[in-house]
């Protein structure tokens, strides 16, 4: 019995052996996802896994990849936890001819990467998360955080708070709470909301949540006591559902609750059904699935049965920020390849592909994402782009999410000063010449 | 067959308490250290050093803390992850505070830290015991994680709360930060992790360790035998908490190069030191090592046969992977409670009688 087992076993092995060697010979692309399918945020990890796997899928069906290299997507789990993380990057950097580009998909992940990556001269694309001062292109060559950040997010959230009150002077007196994932993540935005509330005058309420974010009975009875006008959440995985569902049981009114575009997914909502009606949050790209891309997507990966996920669930929130993370990663590489005249660009060229990256409505239309986002533009000094953010509403009689508001400008005289701040803190901390750029 | 001490007579005292007192020993420990500082540094490159074998020593290290105080004095501490907390942070205050110190005495200020840190978390020890200890302790990882997260003193007010260790340099050669070399990251922490089991295996054959372990034993009879369990106690806990500490200041400056007090430190990090011992074996400086190495290693070798051997996708391969260790968990606990350093003791017994055994 033993025996049968074990000559089982090395059968499978000597099998799937040659499979996996095999792939690594032709030219190609390799692009590492540092994804979560497991852990306690595998909810929200699982879309978003999917569309970045299925829209690179896409682009090597449709196109037989970027420019026609192959993209070889190489997923490591690493369940949101940092030290795994470690792992993984060790793991997947040397793959094939070396990793393009990460995408670290968790801030923990991303602090600890950007000088590693930073080193080993590989991108780092934090698609608005990780280090918000990483914008500041002279001190962080290697990481990008396009479209827009936390500290963009917290100044539209107050802008938008401002414009509903009547006005930025109306603020003054009123109260707004932060409920936040008590990590770097949800720390992030807290000395914006400090600065802006001396600047405007409204008093910060700070609610701190403990990892993983199950019990915040406490948090909402402060809420139901102090009554905030308004309340802004950094959330993330099931932290989101239950801060909602707390939410409709002390009946917080839903449109003065905004939270940030990673507690704005279906899967944050449903949980708290009809109750969620008219909860706001932020985003940078629509939501559904009528775009061309999407209907690629349906027709050259799940036709053919090489899909990621469940075909229903294509146009979702999160799976959508996957489709605009891998098409932004590929227009890059892309770009790469044109300034450097070469279907094999290095980690070094990817570089100078996202710092010159420039996606503007055409080229969306182009791409079969006409309207899906709007138009960004990275500079050398500017590694974040245009920064804006809009709001978009839950309707949970339709179960959709629409946009309610245009595109956002942040407040820049505020955050321009706290990214120099904090980009120079850090660059003295570790002894980095600050480049120029011209 | 091997491992026959036969015809090898001690005739000094000096012999009777060498730490290897078999040749087979000497030989082995001899041959591993040449090749773990000789050849493994000429080999290593990034992943080697980063996922595994800095990984392993960083554990090992706080698994030998730990044992300290579980294993020989028989204190059960679920306070380690705030313990190495304390390490991490105190070297990165020190180190950020004065750049110009030389990273060892940093290294060996923040144990020293802890080690005080760890003695006043110990008081309850004298009136509580057991599983209420492990409470108290519990209340020590709650409140250090708390503290480290709240205070912005410990990380310099950075924004997110996050501490990036800067670049430092020991005898000219850069170890931490981006740029250090694995090779000298490696041999820095194999040489540190060391003198560390060296020290350590010196203490608990001594008359100090020989208290802790009569405490372990019996508290009472030790008392009436003359020790003061006040002395032997706090010791322990002086002695565990600086091991701890110091590994704590490894793990955030060497290995990870960043942490985040909430992530970095939290429960989970206590248990999978409990774990290391547990397994390893209580009361063994060489369970710590290869508590350290399966709890480590395992994982990681089941996730490469998983997914690059057999084409596992990533996401059901970690589910596999974390089934099957709990698997092997209780595999090994059942065939010997003892853990894997009585498992290596067996084996060497059966050896030496091999191939004729009765």
């Amino acid at each position: 019995m033993r025996l049968k087992l074990l000559t089982k076993a090395l059968a499978v092995a000597a099998v799937a052996m040659p499979l996996t060697t095999a792939v690594a010979d032709a030219a190609e692309l390799t692009i590492p996802g540092t994804i979560y399918r497991t852990g306690p945020y595998a909810p929200n990890g699982i879309p978003w896994a999917n569309g970045i796997a299925d829209y690179y899928a896409m682009l090597n069906e449709r196109d037989g990849g970027i420019e026609g290299t192959k993209i070889n997507y190489v997923e490591c789990e690493t369940a949101y936890n940092t030290k795994q993380g470690v792992e993984c990057y060790e793991n997947t950097k040397g793959v094939g001819s070396g990793a393009l580009v990460y995408q670290p998909m968790s801030t923990g992940i991303t602090y600890q990467l950007i000088p590693k990556a930073t080193e080993d001269k590989i991108p780092v694309f934090s698609m608005g998360y990780g280090r918000t001062s990483a914008a500041n292109g002279k001190v962080f060559p290697y990481v990008f955080n396009m479209p827009a950040t936390y500290w963009d997010q917290a100044s539209v959230f107050v802008k938008y708070a401002g414009e509903k009150e009547g006005g930025m002077d109306k603020l003054k007196g009123k109260k707004i709470a932060l409920v936040y994932h008590n990590s770097a993540y949800g720390k992030e935005p807290i000395r914006t909301l400090e600065e802006l509330s001396k600047k405007h005058g409204f008093d910060l309420m700070l609610l701190a949540v403990d990892h993983p974010g199950q019990e915040q009975k406490a948090t909402w009875l402060q809420i139901r006591r102090e009554r905030p006008d308004w309340v802004f959440m950094w959330g993330w995985g099931v932290m989101n559902q239950v801060a909602i569902k707390e939410a409709s049981s002390i009946r917080y009114p839903m449109d003065h609750f905004i939270g940030v575009w990673w507690s704005g997914s279906e899967n944050d909502v449903t949980p708290a059904g009809e109750d969620a009606h008219g909860y706001l949050s932020a985003t940078f790209h629509a939501s559904g699935d009528n775009f061309r891309a999407h209907d690629d997507i349906k027709k050259f990966v799940y036709d053919k049965g090489k899909g990621h996920g469940d075909r229903d669930r294509i146009g979702e929130v999160l799976y959508n920020r996957g489709v605009v993370a891998a098409m932004w990663t590929s227009e890059a590489i892309r770009n790469a390849m044109r300034i450097h005249n070469t279907k094999t660009p290095t980690s070094e060229q990817v570089r100078d592909g996202f710092e010159s990256l420039n996606v503007d409505a055409k080229r969306l239309a182009v791409l079969g994402l006409e309207g899906f986002t709007y138009p960004i533009q990275v500079t050398c000094e500017n590694h974040t782009g245009p920064g804006k953010v809009a709001l978009q509403q839950w309707d949970a009689k339709k179960g959709e999410w629409s946009l309610v508001t245009d595109f956002y400008s942040s407040d820049r005289d505020v955050i321009d000063k706290l990214i120099a701040d904090d980009s120079m803190a850090y660059a003295k901390e570790n002894n980095i010449t600050p480049r120029t750029c011209n | 067959m091997f491992y026959r001490e036969a015809g090898q007579f001690k005739t000094s005292y000096k012999a009777d308490q060498a730490i290897f007192t078999i040749t087979q020993d000497k030989f082995f420990v001899g041959a591993f250290l040449i090749i773990a500082f000789g050849v493994v540094p000429f080999f290593i490159d990034d992943y080697w050093a980063n996922a595994i074998l800095i990984h392993v020593l960083v554990y090992a290290l706080a698994g030998l803390g730990l044992n300290i105080l579980t294993g020989y004095c028989g204190q059960v501490s679920l306070g380690t992850g705030g313990f190495m907390a304390v390490g991490a942070y105190a070297s990165y205050k020190l180190t950020t505070s004065f750049p110009e110190l030389n990273f060892i005495i940093v290294l060996l200020l923040s144990g020293g830290v802890t080690a005080c840190v760890g003695m006043f978390f110990g008081l309850p020890s004298l009136r509580i015991k057991g599983f209420y200890l492990a409470v108290a302790t519990l209340a020590a990882q709650f409140f250090l994680v708390w503290l480290f997260n709240k205070v912005g003193w410990f990380f310099n007010y950075s924004p997110t709360g996050m501490i990036v260790s800067p670049p430092r340099e020991v005898f000219g050669f850069l170890i931490t930060g981006p740029e250090a070399s694995p090779a000298v990251r490696y041999l820095f922490c194999l040489s540190v992790v060391t003198v560390f089991a060296l020290a350590a295996k010196n203490i608990v054959r001594g008359r100090i360790g020989r208290s802790w372990m009569a405490i372990r034993d019996m508290d009472i009879a030790a008392e009436l035998i003359g020790i003061r369990p006040l002395e032997a106690k706090l010791s322990a806990f002086a002695v565990s908490s600086f091991y701890v500490g110091v590994a704590g200041a490894l793990y955030f400056n060497v290995w990870l190069g960043t942490a985040e007090p909430t992530e970095a430190f939290d429960i989970f990090q206590s248990f999978f030191v409990l774990f290391i011992v547990i397994i390893g074996g209580l009361g063994s400086i060489l369970g710590s090592f290869l508590g350290a190495a399966f709890m480590v290693l395992v994982p990681i070798t089941l996730k490469t046969i998983m997914v690059d051997g057999m084409g596992f996708a990533v996401g059901a391969a970690k589910h596999v992977e974390v089934m099957l260790l709990g698997s092997l968990i209780i595999f090994f606990l059942i065939v010997e409670p003892h853990g894997l350093a009585r498992l290596w003791q067996i084996l060497k017994e059966k050896l030496r009688r091999w191939p004729f055994p009765y």
